[in-house]
């Protein structure tokens, strides 16, 4: 029964990580770049609904709307101020504007709340259910998490397959230019795309810290890289990539954490990616790109 | 074309003899704080650092994020070695060694690693290398070796796992609490003949046959290929020679302090990524850029210190700016027509 129960909190915080990586991977679909301040929106998608619940008293669904419109609205700053100057320029440069935005977030955190660490109160309320006569604890957050992150992949697929701007989205990601010259709005649908990456965030922190409740200004960055390496492993770029490498990284971690070693959880993590990437090397259910002489 | 005194190359020697020249002078007048001599020998670890990574990122073109992997390999290696020999030889000759070994060990994992991820590309190289850092960092956190009369005992485990005789054992890399006693050898004048070694090696590098068959890789790798340039081996060359002296400035770091212990600071993937900061806001492939800018980049927060808890806040807006005022068209052009009396940011095109 263990081993199910293991199954379980796996599949729960691969869900977060996939939640985390759809972002990453838009992103990186729709601008080729690697957003690498994308955990500390994270981060500070999860302080904002921590002040609107604990300090402020609010209900948990409106600490959790007032986190999603946060993290959109500092998302599109970003996108706006930091990155879209340079994006047509060098890849590099941008990769390094984003470091600077990470740190910058992860300092404005520390100058509001302290570097102390936060217990954030779960949003779940839901007691969860016990199975096979008490020996199968399904905790509240697990079901809640993995409900979510389906629902949420279910109404991605469908806004990119039958919606305007989803429509649009698919063709900036494939050619920039000629979707330009199709009079789409390049630069808007790009700012739409971290839009819903940064509202798909505030959502996996508030999930990940129901889950795992301690809440620093660093929070962000661990799960970052590793939905980061979620993304990569499925194929980055591809929306069901992130979804199938988010689960699987989640459920390799705990079950490591759980048969190995909890130190070496980590190395196991990014040890599975370097033989995927050996012998499939753009990830699970990435398109191999043929280049041109 | 004669060979000019003050090419651009030199300069950049001139450049590490002169702030060498004038830190000593400053250290024998007694004008220097505490806080900035204890910065000193660091300040040549990420210059070496800069250097070395700038080989792979500029000129070899590769996209690589655990360049603090092999700097965290070679300090174990290193400080490693001086615990095992100990006393047994002169202080200078155990560094010497402890350098050597660092570097051999260091470049052993440039190959290992190389070899798999250089048959990537892009942004797909650039994970493999950021997950084989975190491995690195990893599995340094829990290694243990000891050593007694019997020889070396390797575990995985925990320290008493290792079995060592009671009498004469001696742990040497006691898992995540590191390697502790290793001998202070690391001084400024050290430093900086290492970082001319790196600067001497690295520019030869570029100006060699060798440099430009790899720069050609960088520039058309397919062209490269139909001229019969042998890919694999120059890659792996530039690769390994990058890691070697990462081991080298990671052995300079060991030696500096008293305890070693691989913690996501000094060897997780920020390290990496701050010395990536260092080379692309330096300039990809152009090493004076690179020390440049590893020294300002280093001194900038210590200097913003007296602003307390803004500092870093105002390192990452700078950083932001920074960027966008060198790369963006809008502030290039503005640049031209409003600042071009100034004439910084000479035109070249760099790839």
């Amino acid at each position: 029964m263990s081993l199910v129960s293991y199954l379980f909190n796996g599949l729960s915080l691969g869900a977060v990580y996939a939640i985390i990586a759809l972002g990453y991977t838009m992103v990186y679909g729709i601008a080729k770049m690697l957003n690498f301040a994308h955990g500390d929106v994270i981060m500070v998608g999860t302080y904002i609904a921590f002040t609107a619940i604990s300090t402020m008293g609010m209900s948990p669904a409106a600490g959790i709307i007032i986190s999603i419109i946060g993290c959109t609205v500092i998302g599109v700053l970003i996108e706006a101020i930091a990155y879209r100057p340079l994006l047509n320029v060098s890849k590099l440069a941008v990769l390094i504007t984003a470091i600077g935005v990470s740190y910058f977030l992860q300092n404005v955190a520390l100058l509001i709340f302290g570097s102390d660490t936060k217990s954030f109160t779960s949003v779940v309320s839901f007691r969860g259910i016990s199975l096979a006569g008490g020996k199968l604890n399904i905790s509240g957050e697990t079901i809640v998490t993995i409900a979510v992150c389906i629902v949420i992949m279910l109404v991605l697929t469908i806004f990119i397959k039958y919606t305007k701007p989803g429509k649009a989205m698919l063709a900036v990601s494939e050619d920039p230019g000629a979707a330009s010259l199709m009079g789409i709005n390049t630069n808007g649908t790009i700012a739409l795309t971290f839009a819903i990456g940064s509202a798909l965030a505030a959502v996996a922190g508030v999930l990940l810290c129901s889950s795992y409740p301690a809440l620093t200004p660093y929070t962000g960055s661990m799960p970052g890289i590793k939905a980061f390496v979620a993304a990569v492993f499925g194929g980055i770029g591809s929306i069901p990539g992130a979804f199938v490498g988010g689960l699987l990284l989640g459920v390799i971690e705990i079950l490591s954490k759980a048969y190995i070693s909890s130190q070496m959880a980590d190395a196991i993590v990014f040890a599975v990616l370097i033989v995927v990437l050996l012998v499939k090397p753009t990830g699970l259910l990435g398109k191999d790109i043929q280049e041109k002489v | 074309m004669a060979k000019k005194i003050f090419s651009k190359d030199n300069s950049s020697y001139f450049l590490v003899i002169i702030a060498y020249i004038l830190v000593e002078l400053l250290l024998k007048t007694g004008s220097l704080s505490s806080l900035m001599r204890g910065l000193l020998v660091p300040l040549c670890v990420y210059v070496i650092l800069a250097v070395s990574l700038n080989i792979t990122v500029g000129i070899l073109g590769e996209l690589s994020l655990g360049h603090a992997g092999f700097m965290c390999v070679g300090a174990f290696a290193g400080a490693f070695m001086s615990r095992y020999i100990g006393d047994s030889l002169p202080q200078g000759a155990v560094f010497l060694i402890a350098l050597l070994t660092g570097a051999i060990v260091a470049s052993v994992f440039g190959i290992i690693i190389g070899i798999p991820v250089l048959r990537l590309k892009g942004d797909y190289l650039a994970i493999v290398t950021l997950a084989f850092g975190e491995i690195i960092k990893n599995i340094m956190n829990i290694l243990y070796v000891g050593k007694d009369a019997n020889g070396l005992h390797i575990s995985l485990n925990s320290a008493s796992s290792l079995g060592l005789d009671p009498e004469s054992g001696d742990i040497i890399i006691n898992g995540a609490m590191g390697i502790t006693g290793t001998p202070k050898s690391s001084t400024f004048t050290i430093g900086i003949i290492l970082v001319l070694l790196t600067l001497f090696v690295t520019l030869n590098l570029i100006h060699s046959r060798t440099g430009r068959a790899i720069m050609a890789i960088r520039d058309n790798r397919i062209a490269a290929e139909s001229i019969g340039i042998n890919i694999t081996k120059y890659k792996l060359l530039a690769f390994t020679v990058s890691a070697a002296f990462a081991g080298i400035a990671g052995v300079l770091y060991a030696h500096n302090l008293n305890t070693l212990t691989a913690l996501p600071k000094n060897f997780g993937y920020n390290m990496s990524i701050m010395i990536l900061v260092f080379v692309v806001l330096g300039g990809m492939g152009n090493i004076r850029g690179s020390i440049i800018a590893a020294v300002v980049l280093t001194l900038l927060p210590e200097l913003l210190r007296g602003l307390n808890e803004y500092r870093m806040l105002i390192y990452s807006i700078v950083l932001i700016a920074v960027m966008i005022f060198s790369w963006s068209p809008t502030a290039k052009n503005f640049r031209e027509k409003y600042l071009g009396f100034l004439k910084f940011g000479k035109k070249r095109e760099v790839s």
